[in-house]
């Protein structure tokens, strides 16, 4: 199953002739870094990891934002129509992204954003956070409501209740969030591909799925660009094993 | 601090509190809604408008009444696509599914009580991986190991003497979509499994006692017993998988491109090819409208019929 990785990591620290000599399973001689930095130079994967973190930071942040205020008005305030909101926000969520482009794409082009990460961070945040707010609704609908009656009578208002009360005792669930949001937003691949058209605003992900030339043409090269794209998840991985599977378990049974 | 006393005035302090209160919580509802509206609602609206138009993406657009939806109905491409994404959610949402269910089932019972959680963890973390990868990273890493000349296969087919087996796994038509097939069943394996693994640890073990009186096998238990009781979590995986499935867009771009041909060619590529590269913005909208109907049918029907399993069961 993983063995696949192990292809890409044991090949990239090869020289071409060591790949054809020896065949693509035979353990590299010694640590040539030749093949990675020639791909990170000619991708400049520095500009694409510097783009990747800053928007998905900032989805994270904005999306988890949106659904907070909103899941605080559904799932506490419990709003007339509350399902409805619901259903309504999750579709956003399934349907696909192709149906909401081309519309997208004329606007900020209209108003000017169009190629900046901005754009993309609006968008994205959006459309995640109505999976957030589907996700944080039940679990506020779940808070004890004596709690929340007691904060009121005591006196506090809407936003001392939030962020007071409210935002620390949800704190797993949105450091799930958090993760979830990231980790997704990092893998997104359409919008950016439609609205970051100049190098300097790519992601690592349209670096990735460009043309060979970006890659090099050599095997070890190209071996060296898958790894250079994975290495970033797998740390991600580590860093958020525990709170992944946390939230994949809750997320399963909501 | 004094404990306070609840006791006649409370219902009637809560009643006016809540009511009160109530009316606030609208307000906190406007960015969202506002952002949903402006990002979700009228793209969705204006597509299905522009679905009926002929449009280049500049000058105005041409009303052409259901022109697109007649053009979509004779085009080969459309039906292709539809035809190769619909084999695709069959094979990459039943065979991972299944997969996930047997090794679930094989890591929590056999692993988990034989080595104890880390290197079940391990394990479910292994597989859990390409979850976790951005799809056109597994793309690239995949179009290495099938490169036809000096990717990984072929070499070791050849090396083994089954050079005839050796193919253009992404190149050539008849092998292109199964290749993508299998690229996107080895990706999608972690999921229904780290799912069905959480399914499986809600189960109350004295729901076996009485099989194990009887002498039931490991699989027979799981298949009359334990498969049932995580209905809900299979019903989840399946609806989500087909889903996304569906929407399958970065594996085709980073792999073949929809070739040779029409061989690979999916809704969602294609809709993007219409939209930026052959400007028939009408069309590719007629082709996203489509396949937003067939994705929000998928969903209702499911969801109606879980709410129907959970009301009888």
């Amino acid at each position: 199953m993983l063995f696949p990785f192990a292809l890409i990591t044991n090949n990239s620290f090869k020289t071409e002739t060591e790949y054809y000599a020896n065949g693509p399973y035979s353990l590299f001689k010694s640590l040539n870094l030749d093949a990675l930095k020639k791909v990170w130079n000619l991708m400049t994967y520095s500009i694409k990891l510097r783009n990747s973190i800053v928007i998905s930071l900032s989805v994270a942040l904005l999306a988890i934002g949106i659904s907070l205020l909103t899941a605080f008005a559904l799932g506490i305030g419990k709003v007339k129509g509350k399902s409805f909101f619901i259903v309504f926000f999750l579709m956003a969520f399934l349907l696909p992204q192709e149906v909401l482009v081309y519309p997208l794409y004329y606007l900020f082009k209209l108003v000017g954003l169009y190629d900046t990460r901005l754009s993309v961070i609006i968008i994205i945040s959006v459309l995640y956070s109505s999976f957030g707010t589907y996700f944080l609704s039940s679990v506020f609908s779940a808070f004890n409501r004596e709690l929340i009656e007691a904060a009121e009578l005591d006196g506090c208002n809407k936003l001392q209740l939030l962020f007071r009360i409210i935002v620390p005792l949800s704190m797993p669930s949105l450091s799930i969030l958090f993760v979830f949001f990231f980790i997704w937003s990092w893998n997104e691949f359409f919008i950016p591909l439609i609205f970051l058209v100049s190098n300097d605003n790519q992601t690592i992900t349209i670096a990735m799925a460009m043309a060979q030339d970006q890659h090099g043409t050599t095997v070890t090269s190209q071996s060296a660009a898958a790894l250079i794209g994975v290495i970033p998840c797998i740390i991600f991985f580590v860093l958020f094993q525990r709170t992944l599977t946390k939230g994949i378990t809750l997320g399963s049974i909501k | 601090m004094t404990h306070k006393d609840y006791s006649n005035n409370t219902k009637i302090a809560t009643l006016k509190a809540s009511s009160s209160l109530k009316k606030g919580y609208m307000v906190f509802l406007i960015p969202g809604v506002l952002l949903f509206l402006l990002i979700f609602v009228f793209p969705l609206l204006a597509n299905v408008v522009l679905s009926f138009t002929r449009w280049s993406g500049i000058g105005t657009p041409v009303w052409v009444g259901f022109a697109n939806y007649m053009k979509a109905i004779s085009d080969s491409n459309f039906w292709a696509s539809f035809k190769n994404s619909l084999l695709l959610v069959i094979a990459v949402t039943t065979i991972p599914t299944l997969i996930g269910l047997l090794l679930a089932g094989f890591i929590f019972e056999r692993i988990i009580a034989k080595f104890g959680r880390g290197i079940a963890n391990f394990f479910r973390g292994g597989f859990y991986l390409p979850q976790i990868v951005p799809v056109v990273v597994l793309g690239i890493m995949w179009r290495w190991i099938l490169q036809p000349n000096w990717g990984v296969l072929n070499l070791s087919l050849k090396a083994v003497g089954l050079d005839m087996l050796a193919r253009n796994w992404f190149g050539s038509a008849s092998t292109a979509l199964p290749s993508i097939m299998m690229m996107m069943i080895w990706m999608q394996i972690g999921y229904p499994l780290v799912i069905f693994i959480a399914a499986l640890q809600r189960i109350d073990p004295t729901v076996y006692e009485a099989a194990d009186l009887d002498g039931a096998s490991w699989l027979q238990r799981y298949f009359y017993i334990t498969i049932p009781l995580i209905r809900p979590e299979i019903f989840v995986v399946v609806l989500t998988t087909i889903i996304y499935v569906f929407k399958a867009f970065g594996q085709v771009y980073v792999t073949t491109k929809g070739g040779p041909g029409q061989a690979t060619i999916v809704p969602s590529y294609f809709s993007y090819q219409n939209f930026f590269q052959r400007s028939l913005v009408g069309y590719g909208a007629t082709i996203t409208t489509v396949l937003t109907i067939i994705i929000g049918l998928v969903a209702v029907g499911f969801i109606r019929m879980q709410t129907k399993q959970e009301q009888e069961g």
